[in-house]
């Protein structure tokens, strides 16, 4: 049924309708409602929640119930992301499918609390210690918040590694219309053997989970597999185009930068100006063939809340071949339709 | 001579220490396990630390931790899995230092699981260096000239949980003879029943002999816990809610 949802409602029901069986989070603004209103649900029906006493508790429970098998989630803002590097780091060592939510705010540092995209090197370059990739969704409305993190649990198992649902705290504060289904069953107890996970060695050999690899060139090894995992993971790449073929200048974003471009180009259009839409679904993996190809006729330009992290990955996947520039707002500010269309048709002259 | 080991450890070497204490509270695990036949039921997290192989020893599901976090993962798969029996296996630094924080807190909550708590007032495995509970005058790797009070005092991690609410256990032993041995594997024994009957948090911390990291030969650190950490560290029972 279509009903007005907030952003951060929307992630709670789509993780609830795909699976959740834990929660483990702390509370950190712009994404407060997501734990107040998990606490709810989560009890409603029958399933985990509870508050950690840090986000290096919280991302370490996650770890914890993840490698029961169940689907665990914790959700926060950049300062407690940044705290969780070191556990999605041990998340992806150790081959532990789970996810997490970031609602961005400004950074660095305590920052402050409006949305921002400032995180986008954290999350897809790294972050905390190690050769890693994570999945990297980027919802651009309340709708997608619920649906990304209703499959995310699939993908996270499906490649047993973590998923980040990357948005920001406009997205996660706002409200629109969204088609949401509000679950009451409860989750099933107990928990399926999946060939790999912690759950009591009943009748089968007893098992262990690790990320630690001391054997001479055994990490060496294991880091390969790895890379090859981390390929595979280029299946779920997702990006929305419109108008490209035609377009003289291409605006790239994603979440509320991708919002904003969205409006930027149909003003641009109605001008009669040659302008295309593309906004990124995932930015790990990152439609770097896709730009690549279009860069054969067109230009650039990144629209980022920051100071500019996603136009190098741009850059990159146009390997020269065209005109990249970069537009943005740092520090909660919220880039302008008039100067994204300014800037644009400056770079049609 | 036969060795008689446990069915829950696994018959391979390891890599302790001659003189190190982990061997025998490795045993006692063991031991209590078998005795209770939760064998198939026990979820173990290794630390950072000299007991991070733990996992090649334990014939039993074992997962390892980032350091100090066992607590908080051992929360995360007892909540999911509340009839399982987790348990963490930790030192002192793993413990009352870095994971200071996520061991409070787990026992404030009265998570229902087992800690095993490691003390032999240095680090093992990085080379001998101060840890919380090194003695004051205890000369380590870091206190060259021996621990002074500005490193701070030695942290008494039983009296320090006793006041929690969810703390139903909290027992510290010693495995330098073997009267101290048996009580220390009643205790493990103990703390585990509490668990299978979800009484909440319980801890067994045990003065355990490391020669290499005090320098000192296997038979004066076992003595040297009778002369030196008992009187800081008092053994017997901190809490027991019965």
């Amino acid at each position: 049924m279509k009903g007005l949802w907030k952003g951060n409602l929307a992630v709670v029901e789509g993780a609830i309708a795909g699976g959740l069986d834990a929660y483990f989070g702390y509370p950190i603004t712009p994404q407060n409602e997501i734990p107040e209103y998990m606490s709810a649900r989560m009890r409603e029906i029958g399933r985990t929640f509870l508050q950690a006493e840090s986000e290096l508790a919280a991302i370490n429970m996650v770890f914890g119930a993840a490698l029961t098998g169940k689907k665990a989630m914790t959700t926060s803002s950049s300062p407690g992301i940044s705290l969780m590097q070191e556990g999605i780091s041990y998340l992806v060592g150790s081959e532990t499918p789970a996810v997490i939510v970031n609602v961005q705010r400004g950074g660095p540092g305590l920052g402050n609390i409006s949305g921002s995209q400032g995180d986008y090197f954290q999350t897809v370059k790294g972050g905390g210690h190690g050769d890693y990739k994570l999945i990297v969704f980027t919802p651009g409305s309340v709708q997608e918040m619920h649906d990304m993190a209703k499959v995310s649990f699939d993908v996270a198992f499906k490649y047993r590694n973590p998923v980040i649902i990357l948005t920001d705290g406009v997205l996660g504060q706002m409200s629109e219309p969204a088609e949401i289904k509000v679950i009451k069953t409860t989750a099933t107890p107990g928990v399926e053997d999946l060939g790999w996970n912690l759950t009591g060695a009943r009748g089968r050999k007893p098992r262990f989970i690790r990320s630690l690899f001391m054997g001479e060139g055994e990490l060496e090894k294991y880091n390969y597999k790895l890379a090859k995992k981390f390929e595979t993971m280029k299946e779920e790449l997702d990006w929305e185009e419109k108008d490209v073929e035609d377009a003289k200048v291409i605006l790239v974003g994603y979440g509320t930068s991708g919002r904003i471009n969205l409006e930027a180009y149909q003003e641009a259009r109605k001008k009669g100006l040659k302008v295309g839409f593309f906004r990124l679904k995932t930015v790990y993996p990152f439609p770097e063939q896709r730009l690549y190809e279009l860069s054969k006729r067109a230009k650039f330009l990144a629209v980022e809340m920051s100071m500019g992290q996603m136009v190098e990955d741009v850059k990159l996947a146009v390997q020269g071949r065209s005109e990249v520039r970069f537009y943005g707002k740092p520090g909660g500010g919220l880039p302008e339709v008039g100067e994204i269309i300014k800037i644009a048709k400056a770079m049609m002259q | 001579m036969k060795t008689i080991l446990p069915e829950s450890i696994r018959r391979i070497s390891h890599i302790y220490c001659p003189g190190c204490g982990h061997g025998i509270i490795h045993r006692l695990m063991g031991e209590a396990i078998d005795e209770l036949g939760i064998v198939e039921k026990t979820i173990a997290i290794a630390p950072v630390g000299c007991a991070v192989f733990g996992y090649f020893y334990w014939h039993f599901d074992t997962t390892e931790a980032a350091h100090g976090r066992p607590p908080a993962v051992a929360t995360g798969i007892k909540r999911v899995l509340p009839d399982r029996i987790v348990i963490t296996y930790q030192g002192d630094g793993d413990l009352a230092a870095i994971g200071g924080n996520e061991m409070l807190h787990a026992a404030n909550r009265g998570e229902n699981i087992t800690v095993l708590f490691v003390n032999n007032a240095c680090y093992g495995m990085t080379g001998g260096q101060m840890a919380p509970t090194t003695l004051l005058k205890q000369v380590t790797t870091t206190t060259p000239k021996g621990r002074t009070n500005e490193d701070g005092y030695p942290l008494r991690v039983c009296e320090l949980l006793s006041t929690l609410g969810g703390v139903a256990y909290a027992e510290r032993v010693a495995v330098n003879t073997p009267a101290n041995i048996m009580k220390a594997r009643a205790a493990v024994k103990k703390a585990l029943q509490y668990q299978i009957d979800k009484k909440g948090f319980t801890i067994v911390e045990f003065l355990s002999m490391c020669p290499v990291g005090w320098g000192l030969a296997p038979v004066e650190s076992a003595e040297w816990i009778n002369k030196e950490m008992i009187k800081y560290f008092p053994l017997g029972v901190f809490k027991d809610t019965k």
